[in-house]
């Protein structure tokens, strides 16, 4: 695994590109990033119900959409935008809902039917302090939600994880395509920090956006047409040889998209302390790692960007080579978990973590990468 | 085919048969049980409407749950009492779809009522058509919002009581209210003489929608013989002196009005 | 060709059919179908206005009515 040990650069995935190459560089809101690389990236129509902290994004898409020819309802609830999202996903449609936490839990159902009905969309979850109704300041506590299940039944989601404005504006797009290659939703993870941050990026202007692409999807149910069969969008299989085959085309699907796996290191060729981290706290550990390295101490930066199918061979190769990784998150340790299956106890694998919207900062961290050095 | 089979074909004409759109398969419904009726009316009404090749069905979670199998057109399975929120994404996202939804009273008035209720407040251009057998008949016979009170149900042995439970829900009377609604009717499929009014209905629900007058909705009152413990000809005389005091039949809304001879 | 064909193997002998015949024509026959009900058929032909009524209150339907041309017999 020779270049993504290299610093500053990301492992790509398969994904021809991850945006249009047009556009101006400007200030822009992490929420309207994603609502402008949900239209950039085809997005057809959106279903969504509100709540903070991610309402920017169906307000935004209400205007815009609808003067784009593109579809947006404000459905009823939760319950009724998943469903939504099947409908149209089913009939060949790029379809996207965004929520925060408590509504993505209502949705759970919803995925699980779309899951397994080999149906692609996208779900934004710009993740808010949890359990309950828990607070609206920022969060991580979603991870096993969104790369564990969350519904019933054994599906997956590609889940991606984006730390800045530019891949908020890039991963829905990015969304889009592995949601259509796969047939499976995919989620772009987020948080309350990252949907509010304004931050330089190049996204091109409302004027500049290319329509969604025409595809071919042989098995929509977009009414029969002159098709010679019926198409049929479903999840039932009632002899259980059938569901066990079905389970089994899924998990070859699954299989089939590990190969996406995507992740960004920073300073790892020498490192000998490593933080591993994603989103907003792949931000705060990113600026430990540059104040512990100004200090002359070895320490470096792991960043899964796909959360699911996740970096598991990179981290234990790396595992190898370092003397331990403290894995930071505002939860209380969720993706250590996959962190230790993939290290496997080669190496020692520490948690730091604090769940309820306070953001550590880069000190915080960095006191922790310290003491484990000791 | 042999001389004489034509001698014979040409001295008869066929006045009924199966519609086009259903397929060959059996059904799997009890003896009697009338959602094999309302599938036949909604077949011969993509068949007389020329509808088949831009409908999509939305079938239910319940009985019905594998009607996907019985109809030529494509379908989508939702999640029980979801249909209405499927059905609204498939119409928005191309007008020019006919859409309908086979719902049963579980599914569209217990568990899917925020989706019914929003649909049609909404005016989604769909069609509802509402299987009302006032029980649970696929999970074994447990109370649903529309069985009648004394009704005895696996989860109302001693009879439905309404102190606890309340009373039937009138879906038709609930939805009158309401400004999306184009048309609204119920009718139960006791007699060839109901069974003619009911296409009626239908004809004026898919109507609403291919006029894009609003959401149309037909609610049959339907048997469950099996979960009511009745033999088929019972239940229906049950719907003809009991039922229909609770679930009055007529049209509640009109918006579509009469064609032009 | 008969009026009133009853696909035996899909009929469910639900009765529904004999009940709304009105012209008394159709029975459940003593013997099982394939799927082990006894299913309707037409005892009395003559009888018979092709109506399909019966037909209408299938719930399977099972059944298929034919009918004299009226252009032949007027
Ligand atoms: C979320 C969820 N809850 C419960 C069920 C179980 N369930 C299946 S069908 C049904 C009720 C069906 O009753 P109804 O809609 O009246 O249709 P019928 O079977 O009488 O035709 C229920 C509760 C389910 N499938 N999904
Ligand atoms: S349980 Fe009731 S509703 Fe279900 S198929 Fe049997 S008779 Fe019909
Ligand atoms: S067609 Fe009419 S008369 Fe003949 S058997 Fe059927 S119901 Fe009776
Ligand atoms: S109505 Fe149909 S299923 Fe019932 S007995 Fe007659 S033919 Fe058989």
């Amino acid at each position: 695994m020779p270049e993504t040990m290299t610093p500053t650069k990301t492992k790509a995935s398969t994904v021809k590109s991850d945006a249009p190459p047009t556009g101006r560089k400007r200030l822009v809101k992490g929420n309207e990033a994603l609502a402008l690389g949900a239209l950039a990236g085809g997005c057809e129509c959106f279903f969504g119900y509100p709540i903070t902290p991610q309402n920017e994004i169906p307000e935004l898409l209400s205007g815009w959409m609808p003067k784009l020819g593109r579809v947006f309802l404000q459905a009823e609830s939760e319950v009724a935008s998943i469903n939504m999202l099947y409908g149209a996903s089913a009939c060949g449609h790029r379809a996207m809902t965004s929520s925060s936490s408590p509504g993505i839990s209502l949705m759970m159902e919803g995925l699980s039917y779309i899951a397994g009905a080999q149906l692609p969309c996208v779900l934004i979850n710009v993740m808010r302090g949890g359990p309950g109704l828990g607070n609206i300041a920022p969060s991580q506590s979603d991870y096993f939600q969104a790369c564990k299940g969350g519904g019933h039944g054994d599906y997956r989601c590609i889940v991606l994880a984006p730390w800045n404005a530019q891949e908020m504006f890039e991963f829905p797009g990015s969304a889009f395509e592995l949601a259509d290659r796969y047939r499976m939703p995919v989620f772009v993870l987020t948080d309350a920090v990252l949907g509010s941050m304004l931050e330089p990026a190049t996204v091109p202007d409302l004027e500049q956006l290319p329509p969604p692409p025409k595809m071919d999807k042989p098995w929509a149910t977009t009414g029969r047409g002159n098709r010679s069969h019926k198409n049929v969008a479903n999840s039932l299989y009632l002899v259980p040889e059938d569901l066990t085959e079905h389970n089994e085309r899924l998990q070859a699907g699954y299989r089939e998209a590990l190969r996406e796996v995507r992740y960004d290191t920073r300073y790892l060729e020498d490192a000998e302390y490593v933080v591993a981290a994603f989103g907003i706290s792949a931000r705060v550990g990113y600026s430990a790692v540059n104040m512990l390295r100004k200090q002359g101490l070895k320490v470096g930066l792991f960043r899964p960007i796909t959360l699911w199918p996740f970096p598991e061979k990179a981290l234990a190769e790396l595992a190898r080579k370092v003397k331990g990784i403290l894995t930071f998150e505002l939860n209380c340790g969720q993706m250590v978990e996959d962190v230790r299956l993939a290290v496997n106890g080669v190496c020692p694998v520490e948690f730091y973590g604090v769940a309820g919207g306070v953001l550590p900062a880069p000190e915080d961290v960095a006191n922790v990468v310290r003491k484990m050095m000791k | 085919m042999r001389d004489e089979d034509i001698a014979v074909v040409e001295e008869m004409e066929c006045v009924f048969s199966r519609p086009e759109a259903l397929t060959d398969k059996a059904f799997h419904y009890c003896p009697g049980c009338t959602h094999g009726i309302v599938h036949r009316l909604v077949a011969e009404m993509i068949d007389e409407f020329k509808l088949m090749d831009r409908t999509v069905g939305v079938c239910p979670v319940g009985c019905s749950v594998l009607m996907y199998d019985y109809f030529e057109c494509d379908m989508i399975e939702a999640s029980h009492g979801r249909a209405p929120a499927v059905a609204t994404a498939v119409k928005r996202t191309d007008p020019n779809r006919f859409v309908f939804t086979y719902q049963g009273d579980g599914d569209l008035a217990s568990i899917g009522m925020a989706e019914t209720v929003h649909a049609a407040a909404r005016g989604d251009r769909i069609t509802i058509f509402f299987i009302n057998n006032g029980i649970y008949g696929m999970t074994g016979g447990q109370m649903a919002p529309t069985t009648l009170i004394g009704q005895r149900a696996t989860t109302s042995p001693s009879g439905r009581d309404e102190r606890l439970t309340g009373a039937p829900i009138g879906i038709c009377e609930l939805l009158s209210s309401l400004k999306g609604v184009a048309y609204l009717a119920r009718v139960p499929l006791t007699s060839p003489k109901n069974l003619k009014d009911a296409r009626k209905h239908m004809r004026k629900a898919i109507r609403a929608q291919l006029e894009d007058k609003g959401l149309g909705l037909v609610e049959f009152l339907s048997t469950c013989p099996v979960q009511w413990k009745m033999e088929p000809i019972a239940a229906m005389k049950h719907i003809d002196e009991n039922v229909v005091k609770v679930f009055p039949p007529g049209v509640f809304v009109d918006c579509v009005g009469d064609l032009q001879k | 060709m008969e009026k009133v064909h009853v696909e035996v193997n899909r009929c469910k002998g639900c009765g529904l059919c004999v009940e709304f015949c009105p012209r008394h024509c159709l029975e459940l026959a003593a013997e099982l179908n394939a799927i082990g009900y006894h299913p309707a058929r037409n005892h009395d032909a003559e009888k018979c206005t092709s109506c399909a009524l019966c037909a209408d209150m299938c719930p399977e339907g099972a059944i298929t009515i034919h009918r004299k041309k009226r252009s032949k017999s007027a």
